[in-house]
């Protein structure tokens, strides 16, 4: 309840800038905590225990529910963004690690790498609607911007399963390089990106045919190929640019989302794994899993303006979108 | 850029191809086998390495079972055949396996029995070595038709020789037992030693004088024995043991003259695979393994997945069932595979090792993964370990 107390009137006093700030949450893998960051200050407003071994986070679009996958619980922990009072929790199957929010909202879908299934969880009822056999380790969770389909990425299968949200059928599977890690659709929908990491590319799907148009390579001077892992990818609204954190590289790429190029890579720190926008994408923020910190990221500027200490090894990070 | 890589409709994929198993129309099979063989002798010194029926086979379930998986999807079936032989019957079983038209054969033998067994096979069948180290089957006594997929000792060596020079212990204590495989491993620590500077102060042989490994209160005379053994070596850093036969290295630590740290056969260990590795998704493949075999893993059961997730990768990326495609592919400069070692395993074209990095263990945990990053490479780190392409004694036949 304290944490209530110190955060509340700083809401009230952010609320009349013009330039609205949202809250950041960092899940810091080892930490077991989250850290919540101001996006404009950049100022760490808290810290905050949510569960042991949190990873994937996601954030209702009306900003009223935070998800974490607490794998070592082997369940989702749902708290209020605004006090980080946990509210209840959700079903996952064993070690859930990453997740995506159907963008009404309304279900989740879960990742389950140990039982190569892909849960479906209405989260209003908490009741689980569907579990969908995929490949080997499915990891990567994408959805298309009109919510009709899911795509699932499975590590080991090396595979992006097209699944039918209606059906909770797999409609296609796409080959890609070895350890998908990611998917994330652009958002007009029209291509889809799938990052692979020991494959070292980022294979740019047309989801109309289900086939690779492009492969994106990355060459970093000076930083050995094995190096280069390709994981988070995020790309802006209106579809220009595209980031891809390349993992132990410490590099995150930017790439023309028109001719999909790389422009240039941004140095950033150690382990680079996931990212998220401010809602008006001014930033990007990364996490740095061996550097303990956020990268922010100049999304006009295209360059990293300041890194930000947060909790021991974080692992994804989310906006609030208000 | 576009590799024939195509979207498939999950179930409606009809591949072409020669149809050989009955049960599954339609489905291209891929058919291999798993050919163990082993040497009698006495049990480990701990109970903790006792041998396990399915040791390798394990392993090689689970790799069916994800290849399997894959193949739903690729509209392919794998299978592999579970044979187990003594040194004296493996040549028959080889037969037999050849004879039942497999051409995929995953070989847990010592060093001897593996290059007999490549000999015997010729180029009716390619064989993916998953237990045998030894410097020499990758060098002089090399085997076109063999990939290997356990680490060579000069591998090991060097992987805990990078940690020793990172740590700053240089100065060795060198313990080997007297079996040929014991001064063939230490050789290969005499040749890390060379390579990356360490020094080693002192041989000693640890003599096999036979008898039973272990006694009730057998803990006692051993308590005597090792600092006895290890008395007035000249000033050393860590004491490295090379006893592949496990007749003497579990007892040293703790019990050497000095007060000194132990590697190699004992303390801190180089392999390939250790059931408490958790790093680049190892602990959904443990999960996986221990939920399947009802015991941790062990470093052939890794090796024995390895092995055949190489011939499932190779299939899926060519989509074809035909041994001499998928053998063709796994040899090119196209071919990796993902091994839970956070980063793309290949094949090295001058001896077919496998590239891979290796772990320092200890009983309990991973200590350190090598390459260390300190060890640059112009082509490949993974290069840094073992014998690299100026220094191979290899030569394969040209293929016509």
């Amino acid at each position: 309840m304290k944490h209530l107390l110190t955060l509340a009137p700083a809401l009230a006093l952010l609320a009349a800038e013009p330039a609205l700030a949202n809250r950041v949450f960092v899940s810091n893998e080892k930490g077991n905590d989250v850290t919540v960051l101001d996006s404009e200050t950049l100022e760490v407003l808290g810290t905050y225990p949510v569960g042991n071994r949190p990873r994937g986070i996601t954030i209702s679009p009306d900003g009223t529910e935070l998800y974490v996958c607490a794998s070592d619980d082997n369940l989702v922990r749902v708290f209020d963004p605004n006090t980080m009072e946990e509210m209840h929790t959700l079903p996952s199957g064993p070690d859930p690690e990453l997740f995506v929010l159907h963008p009404s909202g309304n279900p989740l879908y879960i990742a389950n790498e140990d039982d190569n299934l892909v849960t479906v969880v209405d989260v209003k009822t908490k009741q689980v609607l569907a579990e969908i056999p995929v490949g080997v380790e499915p990891e990567g969770m994408g959805v298309s911007p009109d919510g009709k389909i899911v795509i699932n990425t499975s590590e080991t299968t090396n595979m992006a399963h097209f699944i039918d949200t209606e059906t909770f059928e797999i409609v296609a599977n796409v080959l890609v390089d070895s350890r998908p890690r990611f998917a994330e659709y652009n958002h007009d929908g029209t291509k889809l990106y799938v990052s692979a990491e020991i494959g070292g590319t980022v294979s740019v799907i047309d989801p109309a045919t289900q086939q690779i148009t492009r492969k994106i390579t990355f060459e970093v001077p000076g930083v050995l190929p094995e190096a280069i892992q390709p994981v988070g990818v995020r790309v802006t609204n209106d579809g220009k640019k595209v980031f891809v954190a390349l993992g132990p590289s410490n590099r995150v790429a930017v790439i023309d989302g028109e001719t999909d190029e790389v422009k240039d890579y941004l140095l950033v720190g150690q382990r680079v794994w996931q990212m998220a926008f401010t809602p008006d994408e001014k930033y990007l923020f990364t996490t740095n899993g061996n550097s303990n910190d956020v990268s922010v990221i100049d999304v006009a500027a295209e360059e990293v303006v300041k890194s930000v200490p947060v909790g021991q090894q974080p692992w994804g990070v989310v906006v609030a979108p208000n | 850029m576009f590799k024939a890589i195509m979207g498939l409709v999950a179930g409606a994929c009809a591949l072409a191809g020669p149809v050989m198993g009955q049960q599954q129309p339609g489905m291209q099979q891929i058919r291999t086998a798993v050919l163990r063989v082993d040497a009698p002798g006495p049990p480990p010194i701990s109970r903790l390495d006792l041998p396990v029926a399915d040791l390798g086979f394990a392993g090689a379930r689970l790799a069916i079972d994800d290849n399997d998986t894959t193949g739903r999807f690729m509209g392919q079936d794998f299978e592999a055949v579970e044979v187990t032989a003594s040194p004296e019957t493996a040549a028959a079983e080889l037969d037999r396996i050849l004879a039942d038209g497999i051409q995929f054969v995953v070989v847990l033998a010592d060093d001897a029995t593996t290059l007999a067994l490549a000999d015997q096979a010729g180029d009716r069948a390619m064989l993916l070595n998953a237990r045998a180290r030894g410097d020499n089957l990758r060098g002089a006594d090399c085997r076109a038709n063999t990939i290997h997929v356990a680490p060579s000792h000069a591998m090991l060596a060097d992987a805990l020789a990078q940690f020793l020079m990172w740590k700053n212990w240089p100065d060795w204590l060198l313990v080997h037992g007297s079996h040929p495989e014991d001064e063939a491993l230490a050789a290969a620590y005499r040749r890390s030693a060379a390579k990356f500077g360490a020094t080693i102060v002192e041989e000693r042989v640890f003599e096999d004088t036979g008898g039973a490994r272990s006694t009730d209160s057998g803990h006692v005379q051993v308590q005597a024995q090792m600092p006895v053994f290890t008395q007035r070596a000249p000033e050393y850093d860590i004491l490295i043991a090379a006893d592949e036969s496990d007749i003497f290295a579990p007892y040293l630590p703790y019990l050497t003259w000095d007060p000194r740290p132990v590697a190699g056969s004992a303390g801190l260990v180089p392999r390939t695979w250790h059931p408490a590795m958790e790093a680049w998704g190892g602990t959904q493949y443990q999960n996986r393994f221990e939920k399947m075999a009802n015991r941790l893993i062990r470093e052939e059961d890794y090796q024995a997945w390895l092995a055949l997730r190489i011939v499932g990768e190779a299939a899926t990326r060519t989509r074809s069932a035909d041994p001499a495609t998928l053998r063709e592919f796994i040899l090119s400069d196209q071919f990796d595979v993902a091994g839970f070692k956070g980063q793309k395993l290949t094949v090295r074209d001058w001896d077919h090792q496998v590239r891979q990095p290796i772990l320092l263990t200890t009983g309990v945990l991973t200590t350190s993964v090598s390459p260390q990053d300190q060890y640059l490479h112009q082509t490949s780190a993974l290069d840094t370990l073992g014998i690299d392409r100026p220094e191979t004694e290899c030569s394969f036949p040209e293929v016509p």
